[in-house]
């Protein structure tokens, strides 16, 4: 087993695809960084934290990017963004087999304000437009910082989201909300809550993550090979009545979680046997234990 | 100024907005033709169930009105910051959002959004800033963020943001900059009817913001960046 | 932030490859981007810190890295975020290796 986690952006790419195939485009030795870093002191780094290009994945073309956490938390700022935009573009001139997004990030960077919200919106409208070329998109989150901020939005964007149960998806980060409402809205120290309600294991038993996997580069590789052929077997693209189902899911979900306080009073209310002991379980334990529950599937 | 003064003044051939718990929607006679109008007043936090309904209306429009064009009009604080909204999904209540107007136009709904108070991040990335473009009110404030909290977060003292907030293009919160940067189509100072009209009119469906960023001056790296990485090419900035 | 610049003459070890970076920009690390240039046999290294006034720590790493390897024709940047000595001696050796496929 070899630890998704611990990787770093660049190291995870290799992993993932199919070794030797991944070709970087906009290079670090092409320079281009942060215009806007320095006027806060603060340092650039060659790639702004985000590597995007093309590879094979099990034999066939697919476009990727991977976010490095270790770089201002992954978060998107003006050039960081473009990449991941002209990848995206250049998977449907090329109509790409997929696009695989390994996202780790912050959101928009606050550094970067206005062009950061700007960038973060335009990634968005181009991964719709990938599915709208229906082209597959799939987002693997697993890294230590989370998907979070308009990332995490993003990512729910995409067909299929593949989480660790160690990956995070939200979109205010714990501490944000409890400085603006108070430790007793949300402790952002009490790490068993935050992963019961931001982690992989609770988002797939909302229905928001359809895949869950070990932390192991090569079962986030089986899984993301495979969620593409899923895909590829039907169509990318946002439906009406895909939309509908998600609609009615939400209206759903918003229903039968009233009143309920803790994820463990959700995932009781699921049916899920023992939900205490959910957070113990290893991925597939809990993947078998809990694919009956689980909440719709989206589109 | 308040909703009912400015929709008073994009439609003077009438509407039928209603306001409940800060959502609005309705519909409105505009230039002969019927628009449907969703959105947000007294700078609401969007959770979850705002979020929901507004989805809910661009599909019922989607069902029933096939090719009406919508208008969103923004006024928010930003996303709600509560454990519960998170616990249940915020971001995914927010993308169906997105995804809820990207299907419209795809379907030839023109979907223009008009920032007519106050804007933050989450409360408008997957409503104003997904829409086919988006407008703003000169008065309009559009951050990403509080100061003190972006001051606590980055570790930048706040004066220093306080600082930059005031001229530097990137943290000023007003429309200009974000017009500068291709962000905003445009800022409606006045004849705020004729200019929706003109808008509903020059929808496109590509998103051409970096490169009104590039043309405008305001965003210079964005556009040569991802037309670098799309088809090759070496990056050179203006 | 600081920018400090080295160039050491007469190195013996030239470098074979495409440029490769190793290191990532963050609290109490650095990246290290590391490529062939023409230089008249020479190895330039650029840094640019954000812990400042430590010239002399870098001068010191820099000297030792350059016994160590004594690379030629090689271009080294690095960005900073206040890596120890240790770990940036550390990521040097790591992008050398990289395009000498040696060791030191």
């Amino acid at each position: 087993m070899s630890s998704y986690l611990e990787l770093t952006a660049r190291q995870r790419i290799p992993a993932i695809f199919d070794p030797g195939s991944f070709e970087e485009l906009l290079p670090p030795s092409a320079r281009v960084v942060s215009p806007h870093l320095a006027q806060l002191d603060a340092p650039v780094s060659f790639d702004d934290g985000v590597v995007v290009g093309r590879g094979l994945l099990d034999g066939r073309v697919v476009f990727g990017a991977a976010q490095e956490g270790g770089f201002m938390g992954g978060a998107v700022g003006e050039v960081h963004g473009a990449k991941l935009v002209g990848m995206l573009r250049r998977a449907i001139d090329e109509r790409a087999h997929a696009v695989l997004l390994l996202l780790e990030s912050g959101g928009v960077r606050l550094h970067e304000a206005n062009a950061g919200l700007i960038a973060v919106s335009e990634v968005m409208r181009a991964m719709l437009d990938a599915r709208a070329a229906d082209i597959p998109v799939v987002a693997l989150v697993g890294g230590a910082n989370g998907c979070f901020g308009g990332m995490g939005i993003s990512a729910r964007c995409a067909n299929t989201v593949i989480m660790s149960e160690e990956g995070r998806l939200a979109m205010s980060g714990p501490e944000v909300i409890e400085t603006a409402n108070g430790v007793e809205e949300f402790d952002s120290r009490d790490r068993a809550l935050v992963w019961r309600t931001t982690g992989g294991k609770h988002r797939y038993l909302l229905g928001d993550c359809q895949v869950l996997v070990p932390d192991d580069t090569a079962a986030f590789r089986a899984a993301a090979v495979q969620a593409i052929a899923d895909i590829r077997a039907g169509s990318a693209s946002l439906t009406l009545e895909g939309l509908l189902d998600e609609q009615a899911m939400l209206a759903r979900r918003l229903l039968d979680t009233a009143g309920l306080a803790d994820p463990v009073d959700v995932w009781r209310q699921l049916g899920v046997p023992d939900p205490g002991a959910v957070p113990m379980l290893e991925a597939d334990a809990f993947m078998q234990l809990a694919a009956p529950y689980r909440a719709g599937g989206q589109r | 100024m308040n909703w009912q003064t400015l929709a008073t003044q994009l439609f003077p051939g009438g509407h039928d907005i209603v306001e409940r718990d800060n959502f609005l929607s309705g519909s409105a006679q505009v230039d002969g033709q019927t628009v449907a109008v969703i959105g947000t007043t007294e700078h609401v936090p969007i959770g979850i169930e705002i979020a929901l309904a507004q989805a809910q209306a661009i599909l019922e429009t989607v069902q029933a009105h096939p090719g009406r064009p919508i208008l969103i009009l923004v006024d928010t604080q930003g996303q709600r910051l509560r454990h519960r909204d998170e616990m249940l999904g915020i971001n995914s209540y927010m993308a169906h959002l997105g995804k809820c107007v990207d299907l419209a136009r795809r379907r030839g709904h023109a979907v223009i959004g008009l920032v007519y108070d106050q804007a933050l991040s989450g409360g408008f990335i997957t409503s104003g800033l997904i829409a086919s473009a988006c407008y703003a009110l000169p008065q309009a404030t559009i951050r990403v963020m509080g100061l003190p909290a972006m001051a606590r977060i980055t570790k930048v003292p706040e004066e220093r943001l306080t600082e930059l907030a005031r001229d530097n293009p990137v943290f000023a919160p007003g429309p200009e900059n974000y017009l500068r940067m291709g962000g905003l189509h445009g800022i409606w100072a006045d004849d705020l009817a004729a200019r929706l009209v003109e808008a509903l009119a020059s929808c496109a469906m590509e998103d051409g913001r970096m490169a009104l960023g590039l043309e405008r001056g305001g965003r210079l790296l964005a556009q040569p960046v991802a037309e670098a990485v799309r088809t090759g090419g070496h990056v050179r900035p203006a | 932030m600081e920018t400090l610049q080295f160039r050491f003459e007469q190195g013996s070890r030239p470098l074979a490859g495409m440029a490769q970076l190793v290191g990532v920009v963050g609290s109490g690390n650095l990246e290290v981007l590391i490529e062939p240039a023409s230089l008249g046999g020479a190895c330039e290294i650029e840094v640019r810190t954000a812990a400042v006034g430590f010239g002399a720590t870098w001068q010191a790493v820099m000297t030792d890295f350059h016994e160590r390897w004594g690379l030629a024709d090689a271009r080294i940047c690095i960005n900073d975020m206040g890596a120890t000595p240790a770990v940036v001696s550390l990521r040097l050796d790591q992008a050398a290796e990289t395009l000498t496929g040696g060791t030191p």
